[in-house]
């Protein structure tokens, strides 16, 4: 298998990395980088659990060669908290016990990240339709949907670590 | 319990839950997270692609010589059966293939690549076998037999197998004269109803990591609701002490049944066995999810009800015929539980039940939230509502005028225990306006609303146990030692508030000790059944009094007083009588210097707590009769508001109210977020999923061809209901609402469908195009 040197940001940091030609974003991230928050939930495109941000758009990681990656700049949801601040969406699903057993929950921030930096105040369908790739079996969705609004019209101030 | 009953901080209060820092941050370890370095091993499984089979010869010469590839392992490594009810598998197949995705070989190898490979290099002949493809099929003399081992399997003694056949249980219940009462109702109706096979579809599939060291002891990491149940089965069919395994498992990314019992771990620790020291990773793939971990079971129901004129029921008949799948270790009792819940929630005085676990050659059946009731409530609530309607009766009303109340005698004839059934069905119906007419939105569309009551008894052995224990660190914070699985459900966060509650401490002083870790954990059976808040709580309660009652008298002894003068308030220790106060810091570990210098008194605490309930009573084996056939039932009623497209066929949930009565509820917050969890989850097993098998070939194995609910699918509004009526022997009254909301969903669906178009669907889901057909059959909607 070629191997490629390949260089993106991850969450603010440049890494350089040696990566085969058929090595998946997800792999890249989760097992050369070690960031074990972004989640496999399907390898196949299908559940949203391994949603990150490329240069801004959700993507999902399993069907993203890591070779695509080569400049881009990727947030996982261990680049949400900035310093030592919580996303008001990390915040506002915590407040509104929007996760459950919280597989689900980080490829959910990141499509809810996404969908707020280009549409600060969405609808509910807009909400809706935004998620719809992220499957969760646990809550229902009603409370994730609630907890997006909340945190599109400003959230709680109080969001320290 | 009267509203003047003051419950103490922070029970009942909408607390944070205590893992949701760590899940929004992805902090939060699954089993997968784990990093085992460069020893690490990978695991793939050669399956069955027969339904039933005989294994003629395996070679597995070519995969051995591929390079990378470690060792593989066959049905001759595996020593005894395995089993949770009823040992009726091998971890890998010895001789015989029973369904498409049984195990027969597995490959270790450097990578996941090279044991794919390898695992297609594997030569195996089969002798194919004729398939068992349906439960009706299954009870049949000529059938093939599946198990002609049955007699031999050492089985559970409230579990009766029939040897010679494939029924590997059979629960009856025989209560009054059924035969005899038809004559005197003024309505009988009758009616077949199919469940098909559903997934979990847990958003983390299964994923094991098995290392055996040179001593031979094994440790397991996993995603699991059941690690004390592991440890204790996988010793059992290695014929090794308990003591020489290890099971360790952090938090569980969705279970709902899935990742009870043994499902594939044990796959993982005989692979494991043939590499010593090197850790071996077994991870389903999602394909794999879908038919090769525990399935819900299919199932046949036969139900018959008759009522008097004055609308009271009179005589219910039951058949169940269960789709059990080709290995029924657990899913035994699911069928006991579906035969002594037969009638669902309603005083019936007579009553007769036949509930058969059916082998076929379908995939495994096993625990899946609801654990049997989802499936029988889909017949019982339709055929209510069927004899409600013949009888002109309101079928709110009806429900009213049958349901059980405190005393009422139970299917099998045991006494029902105070319920707020009552008081759930008024609400629910009342929070949809039952009764009501409401406009469609637009002339092709119809609106129509249905309610669907429910019960549920935690089914599980008669006796088993949890176990607790509290500790404490220098600062008076606290480790919570708990054997119960966080799984989503939020078990860890009503675990800190009972225990924060009993102590008299805050709850952010709680922490719970994990991973999970049967080497250190405390005992628990399995998380599940709904039973942790109410079992599990009982012990941390307990744990928890032991370590407070301790410290006072510890401290009464420094001040010379009754300890019963004494109190633990937000961390302090106070007397009533002398009002003398002191902080818990430091005196939980280091103990208090004798006021004359003589020397100290006390030492670390630690206090333990167990609970296993010790009242259920065995049933008797002809007529299921008995005195206390379970712990006891979380009842409860949810009703429907939709809208159908007779265009598409297209069902959309309008209004749903869910109303459970919990006993008390620890965290009202979290009980609502399982009842919104369940109403979805339900309406999705209704509108959306089945797992289609084709002579045993399951073929939509991918969350394309098997959708579940996403965003969209969602209920516009669920209105969620808390009734209290308190549980003698819960804490504070608390018994479970995990599973229970989910079990009324699909018949509430299915009486509203019916109030909408005028025409019932009898199988499972209500697809649009099953609904749509339905409706050109019938010549259109009234």
């Amino acid at each position: 298998m070629a191997k490629h040197f390949i260089s993106l940001t991850v969450n603010g940091v440049r890494e350089y990395v040696e990566v085969p030609s058929n090595m998946t974003l997800l792999a890249l991230l989760r097992e050369r980088l070690g960031l074990t928050g972004i989640k496999d939930g399907c390898s196949a495109g299908e559940c949203g659990a391994c949603t990150v941000l490329m240069n801004f758009e959700p993507v999902n990681a399993c069907l993203t060669l890591a070779v695509e990656a080569e400049d881009a700049v990727i947030l996982t949801v261990e680049g949400l908290a900035q310093d030592n601040r919580l996303d008001p969406v990390q915040k506002a699903i915590i407040d509104h016990g929007a996760t459950q057993c919280g597989f689900c929950t980080p490829g959910i921030l990141l499509s809810a990240r996404a969908l707020l930096d280009r549409n600060p105040s969405p609808s509910e369908w807009e909400i809706k339709d935004a998620l719809r790739g992220n499957l969760c079996r646990c809550t229902g969705y009603v409370r994730i949907i609630r907890a997006i609004q909340e945190a599109a019209s400003g959230g709680s101030d109080d969001r320290s670590l | 319990m009267t509203e003047a009953y003051k419950l103490p901080a922070p029970i009942g209060e909408k607390v944070t839950r205590v893992d949701a820092l760590v899940k929004v941050t992805g902090e939060a370890k699954f089993a997968d997270d784990f990093k085992f370095g460069s020893d690490l091993l990978y695991g793939r499984i050669v399956r069955s692609p027969h339904p039933h089979a005989l294994i003629e010869r395996i070679d597995a010469g070519k995969a051995l010589a591929l390079p990378g590839v470690k060792a593989v392992v066959t049905g001759e490594d595996t020593t005894n059966r395995i089993g949770l009810y009823l040992k009726d598998r091998y971890t890998f197949c010895r001789d015989r293939v029973r369904y498409v995705g049984d195990p027969v070989a597995g490959v270790i190898a450097t990578s996941v690549d090279i044991a794919e490979a390898g695992c297609k290099l594997i030569e195996i002949e089969y002798q194919m076998l004729e398939p068992v493809l349906d439960p009706l099929q299954g009870i049949q003399e000529d059938a093939p037999l599946i198990h002609p081992e049955l007699g031999e399997y050492p089985v559970a003694d409230f579990i009766f197998p029939k040897p010679g056949t494939n029924i590997s249980n059979h629960f009856k219940v025989r209560k009054g004269d059924v035969e005899g009462t038809w004559s005197d109702c003024e309505v009988i109706v009758e009616r077949s109803f199919r469940v098909p096979h559903i997934q979990h579809a847990p958003i983390e599939p299964h994923v094991a990591i098995a290392q055996v060291d040179h001593t031979g002891r094994i440790t397991l990491w996993g995603s699991s609701q059941s690690p004390f149940a592991q440890r204790n089965l996988i010793a059992e069919s290695l014929g090794i002490s308990q003591r020489e395994v290890r099971v360790i498992s952090p938090y569980v990314g969705g279970g709902f049944g899935s990742k009870a019992g043994v499902s594939m771990e044990a796959l993982a620790v005989v692979m494991a066995q043939a590499v010593p020291g090197h850790p071996v990773k077994l991870r389903l793939t999602r394909e794999e999810e879908f038919f090769c971990a525990f399935v819900r079971q299919g199932l046949v129901a036969k139900i018959k009800v008759g009522a008097a004129n004055n609308g009271k029921l009179l005589a219910m008949k039951t058949e169940y015929y269960w789709d059990a799948g080709a290995y029924t270790e657990y899913g035994v009792n699911i069928t006991r539980a579906a035969g002594y819940s037969s009638t669902g929630p309603y005083e019936v005085p007579n009553v007769w039940c036949d509930s058969y676990c059916v082998y076929t050659n379908h995939p495994v059946g096993g625990p899946m939230r609801g654990f049997g009731m989802p499936e029988i409530h889909w017949g019982i609530e339709q055929v209510m509502d069927i004899v409600a309607e013949e009888l002109q009766m309101d079928k709110v009303e009806f429900r009213l005028k049958n349901c059980l109340r405190a005393g009422s005698s139970t299917a099998t004839g045991s006494e029902m225990h105070p319920t707020g059934l009552k008081e759930c069905i008024t609400k629910s119906a009342q929070a949809i306006q039952w009764g009501t007419e409401e406009t469609a939105s637009a002339p092709h569309k119809r609106r129509g609303k249905g309610v669907a009551i429910m019960w549920k008894a935690p089914a599980m052995p008669p006796n088993a146990g949890s176990s607790a224990w509290v500790r404490f660190n220098e600062d008076a914070t606290i480790s919570l030692g708990i054997g119960g699985q966080e799984l989503g459900q939020g078990s860890h966060t009503v675990a800190a508030q009972m225990a924060a509650a009993t102590l008299g401490v805050p709850m952010d002083w709680i922490h719970i000790s994990g991973p999970l870790d049967t080497e250190y954990s405390p005992y628990e059976w399995q998380t599940v059944a709904s039973r942790l808040t109410w079992s599990m709580g009982n012990a941390i309660v307990e744990a928890a009094q032991d370590a407070r009652e301790q410290i006072l008298d510890l401290v009464a002894q420094q001040w010379g007083e009754d300890p019963q003068n004494l109190d633990i308030k937000d961390g302090l220790v106070l007397s009533y009588r002398s009002e003398q106060v002191l902080p818990l810091q430091n005196l939980v570990v280091y103990g208090l210097p004798k006021p004359d210098g003589s020397g100290w008194r006390g030492g670390p605490i630690i206090g333990h707590g167990n609970f296993m309930p010790t009242y259920v009573t065995s049933l008797d084996v002809e007529t299921g009769q008995g005195e206390r056939a379970v712990v006891h039932f979380t009842t409860g009623c949810q009703a429907v508001d939709l809208e159908v497209d007779t265009e598409t066929g297209q069902i959309r949930l309008l209004r749903v109210a869910s109303a459970f009565d919990v006993g008390r509820a620890i965290n009202p917050d979290q009980v609502r977020a399982q009842m919104e969890g369940g109403v979805v989850q339900g309406a999705s097993t209704t509108i959306l999923e089945r797992l289609q098998l084709v002579d045993g070939v399951p073929i939509n194995p991918s969350f394309v061809d098997y959708r579940i609910a996403s965003t969209v699918d969602a209920p516009e509004e669920i209105i969620t209901i808390i009734v209290e009526v308190p549980q003698d022997d819960g804490p504070w009254g608390a018994r479970g609402i995990g599973e229970h909301s989910m079990v009324p969903t699909a018949p509430a669906i299915a009486n509203a469908l019916a109030d909408a178009l005028g025409l019932r669907i009898l199988d499972l889901p209500l697809t649009a195009e099953k609904v749509f057909f339905a409706l050109q059959e019938k010549g259109g909607a009234t």
